[in-house]
C-alpha cells in the first residue's frame, strides 16, 4: 500500500463504509430524514445500544463473553425507573454495588478459571430475577434529569449523534490511550506475557469487568431516559445486539483486538438497519432479518478487505 | 468402594446427584402426594431441552467458540411451518415431519456455509442466521395459531406405560447420540477436533466435513424439538424457542461437557435437563415468586460451575 495507514484505521474502514452507505441509502429513500429531527429519530435508540456494545467490547477484550448483558441492562433500567427517581441515594448505591459485583465476577472467573459464558449465563438469570422483583409489571418512571439529558437539543447536531461521538471518544481514550486499556487488550492478546511483564492479570480483569459494568449501567439509564418507563424484559435483545455490534465494528472474539470507535459505529449500523428496511417499505416482519443480513454483508466485505490487504503485503 | 470412586469421577454424576436432591426436597414438602405427577412432568418438559441440548452438545464439543445460537429460531420456524403444512390433518403428519427436518438441514447448511465461506466465528454466523430465520418465522406465522393434528397432539401429551411419549423419543435420540459419540469414528473425530483443530487436521481427519455434519445435526435436532414442542403446546408461538437458547447451553455445561470442547457426555444432558425443570418446580412448590425463582436458578448454575469448574485451563 502506498498510503501509510495504521492497522487500526484499516480495521475501521469497513464499518465506517457500511454505516455511510446505509445512511446514504436512507437519505436517498427518504430525503426528509436528512434533518435535525430526522437524524435524531433515526439514531435515538442507538445511544443505549452503543453503551452496551462498549461494555461487551471491554469483556471481549479480555477474551471473555458476557451473555448477561441484556438482562443486566434491563435490571439497571428497572432500578433507574424506580429507586433512582424516588430515592436517588439508594439508587446510586445500588448501581455502584452492581458495578462492584461485575468486578467481583471478573475476579472469580479469573481465580477459579471459570468459563465466562457459563458464569454470565447464570448471572443473566439473577439479573432477570432481580428485575422482576423490582418491576413485576411494566412501569416506573425515568428520573427527570435523565429524561432531560436524553431529550436535550444541542445546537448543530442532534443529541443522539453528539452522545454517540462522546461515547466513542471516551471509550477510545480509555481503551486505546490509558494504561489500563492497553493492559486489558494485552491480557486478551497474551495473558502470560502481561503477567511476566509484572502486571496483575487479576486486577486487569477486575478493571475490565468493572468498566464494563459502568458502561452497562449507563446504557440502562440512557434507555430509561428514552423510553420514560421500564420493564424487566426491556433490553433482552441487547445481549446479542452488543456482541453483533462489537464484531460489526471490527472487533474479534480473541486476541484483545477491539475497536471502541468501531463498536459505536457497529451499534449505529445495527440501529439504522431497521429504519432502512421500513423506508424500503419492506414488511416489518423482516426487520430482524435485515440486521442479520447486514451483519453477514459487512463480514463478507471485511473478508474481502483482509484478502486484499494480505495480498498487498505479500507482494 | 472402587465403583463409587470411579462413579464420582464421571463428569455427569453431579447433575444426577443434584436431580435426586431436588426431587426429594420437593417430594418431602408435598408429602409424596404428587410423586408420580412430578416425575412425569419433569420427564416431559426435560425431553425438549434434552433433544435441543444434545445437538448443542455436539456443536460445543467442536471446541471454543462453537455455539449454535440459531437454535431457538430454528425451533420456531420448524414448528410454525410444519403446523401450517399439516393444517390439523392427521394424514399430513409425515410430510410435516419431513418438512421440519428439511428446515433443520437448510439452517444447518446455511450456518456452516457462513462459517466456512466468510470465515466468521460460529457465534456470529449462527447469530446472523438466527435473525434471518426468526424473521422468516414471523413472516410465515402472522400471529396465527394453527392447532396440531389430533393424533400428534394426543401422542405428544400422553404416555406409554406411564412414561411420557416425548421422553421416549428423547431417550431414543439420546441412545443414538451416545452411539454416535462413543462408538463411531465420527464421535472420535468431533472430540479430536474439539481438543485441537490443527492436530486433528494433521491427523488427516476431515475437519470441514465433520464440522459441517455437526452443525446440520444440531439444527435438525432443534427443528425436531420445535416440531414436537409445537404439537405438545397446541400450536406454534413466535416466542416458543426463546427460553431454549440459554437452556440448551446451560444443560450442556451443567451436564459436565467441557465448554472448551473435546469432551462430552450424554447422560449429563439428562441429569441437567431434569435438574433445570425440577429446580423450578421445587421453588414453585415452596411458593416462591418468579423473581426469586430466576435468582435461585442463576445462583445454582453459578455454584454448580464453581464446584465442577476450574478443571479446564484455557476455557473461556
Amino acid at each position: 500500500m502506498r498510503l501509510t495507514v495504521s492497522a487500526d484505521a484499516v480495521r475501521l474502514t469497513i464499518p465506517a463504509l457500511a454505516l455511510t452507505l446505509l445512511l446514504a441509502a436512507v437519505f436517498w429513500l427518504q430525503p426528509r430524514a436528512m434533518s435535525y429531527i430526522g437524524l435524531n429519530l433515526l439514531f435515538n435508540l442507538a445511544v443505549p445500544i452503543a453503551l452496551a456494545t462498549i461494555a461487551q467490547m471491554l469483556i471481549m477484550a479480555v477474551n471473555d463473553l458476557d451473555l448477561s448483558m441484556g438482562s443486566f441492562v434491563s435490571f439497571v433500567a428497572c432500578v433507574a425507573a424506580t429507586f433512582l427517581r424516588d430515592a436517588p441515594l439508594v439508587g446510586t448505591l445500588i448501581l455502584a454495588g452492581v458495578v462492584i459485583v461485575y468486578s467481583v465476577l471478573g475476579i472469580v472467573i479469573h481465580l477459579r478459571n471459570l468459563p465466562s459464558i457459563v458464569v454470565s449465563l447464570g448471572m443473566s438469570f439473577v439479573w432477570a430475577g432481580l428485575a422482576v422483583l423490582l418491576l413485576p409489571a411494566p412501569g416506573g418512571q425515568a428520573p427527570d434529569w435523565v429524561r432531560a439529558l436524553m431529550t436535550m437539543k444541542p445546537p448543530i447536531a442532534p443529541m443522539a449523534i453528539v452522545a454517540s461521538i462522546a461515547i466513542a471518544i471516551l471509550a477510545h481514550l480509555i481503551v486505546m490511550r490509558s494504561s489500563l486499556g492497553v493492559v486489558i487488550r494485552g491480557v486478551g492478546g497474551n495473558e502470560r506475557s502481561v503477567e511476566r511483564a509484572g502486571w496483575s492479570v487479576l486486577a486487569t480483569r477486575a478493571g475490565a469487568y468493572g468498566l464494563a459494568g459502568i458502561f452497562a449501567v449507563l446504557a440502562g439509564i440512557a434507555l430509561v431516559g428514552l423510553t420514560t418507563s421500564a420493564d424487566a424484559n426491556i433490553a433482552l435483545r441487547y445481549t446479542l445486539l452488543s456482541i453483533a455490534g462489537v464484531i460489526l465494528g471490527g472487533g474479534e472474539f480473541i486476541g484483545g483486538r477491539v475497536s471502541p470507535v468501531g463498536a459505536v459505529i457497529g451499534a449505529l449500523t445495527l440501529t439504522l438497519a431497521g429504519s432502512f428496511l421500513s423506508f424500503l417499505r419492506i414488511s416489518p416482519d423482516w426487520q430482524i432479518g435485515a440486521q442479520g443480513a447486514i451483519l453477514i454483508v459487512v463480514l463478507a466485505l471485511r473478508l474481502l478487505l483482509n484478502r486484499i490487504e494480505s495480498g498487498e503485503t505479500g507482494r | 468402594m472402587k465403583t463409587l470412586e470411579r462413579l464420582s469421577r464421571r463428569p455427569w454424576i453431579w447433575s444426577w446427584v443434584a436431580v435426586f436432591l431436588v426431587w426429594f426436597a420437593t417430594i418431602i414438602v408435598t408429602g409424596g402426594a404428587s410423586t408420580l405427577g412430578l416425575t412425569q412432568a419433569a420427564l416431559t418438559f426435560a425431553a425438549f431441552s434434552i433433544i435441543v441440548g444434545i445437538g448443542q452438545m455436539f456443536v460445543i464439543t467442536l471446541g471454543p467458540g462453537n455455539v449454535d445460537l440459531s437454535v431457538p429460531s430454528t425451533m420456531t420456524l420448524a414448528g410454525t411451518v410444519s403446523l401450517k403444512l399439516m393444517d390439523v390433518d392427521n394424514g399430513m403428519i409425515l410430510p410435516g415431519l419431513v418438512v421440519a427436518v428439511l428446515i433443520g438441514v437448510a439452517v444447518g447448511l446455511l450456518n456452516y456455509g457462513l462459517i466456512k465461506a466468510l470465515r466468521i466465528p460460529p457465534i456470529i454466523a449462527t447469530l446472523s442466521m438466527s435473525f434471518i430465520v426468526q424473521s422468516a418465522a414471523i413472516w410465515t406465522n402472522r400471529g396465527l395459531r394453527i392447532k396440531p393434528p389430533g393424533f400428534l397432539a394426543e401422542f405428544t401429551t400422553s404416555g406409554t406405560l406411564g412414561v411420557p411419549n416425548v421422553a421416549i423419543i428423547a431417550l431414543l435420540i439420546s441412545l443414538g447420540a451416545w452411539f454416535l459419540l462413543e462408538r463411531t469414528i465420527y464421535g472420535r473425530w468431533i472430540s479430536a477436533i474439539g481438543q485441537s483443530m490443527p492436530a486433528a487436521r494433521m491427523a488427516g481427519i476431515p475437519v470441514d466435513g465433520t464440522r459441517f455434519v455437526t452443525y446440520v445435526f444440531c439444527a435438525v435436532l432443534a427443528a425436531l424439538a420445535g416440531y414436537l414442542l409445537a404439537c405438545f403446546s397446541g400450536g406454534a408461538a413466535l416466542n416458543m424457542g426463546s427460553e431454549y437458547l440459554l437452556m440448551s447451553i446451560a444443560v450442556v455445561v451443567l451436564g459436565g461437557t467441557a465448554v472448551a470442547g473435546g469432551d462430552s457426555n450424554v447422560p449429563g444432558i439428562w441429569g441437567a435437563s431434569l435438574f433445570m425443570y425440577l429446580v423450578v418446580s421445587m421453588l414453585n412448590t415452596y411458593g416462591l415468586g418468579a423473581g426469586i425463582r430466576l435468582i435461585m436458578t442463576g445462583l445454582i448454575i453459578i455454584s454448580v460451575i464453581m464446584l465442577a469448574g476450574g478443571r479446564q485451563p484455557g476455557a473461556r
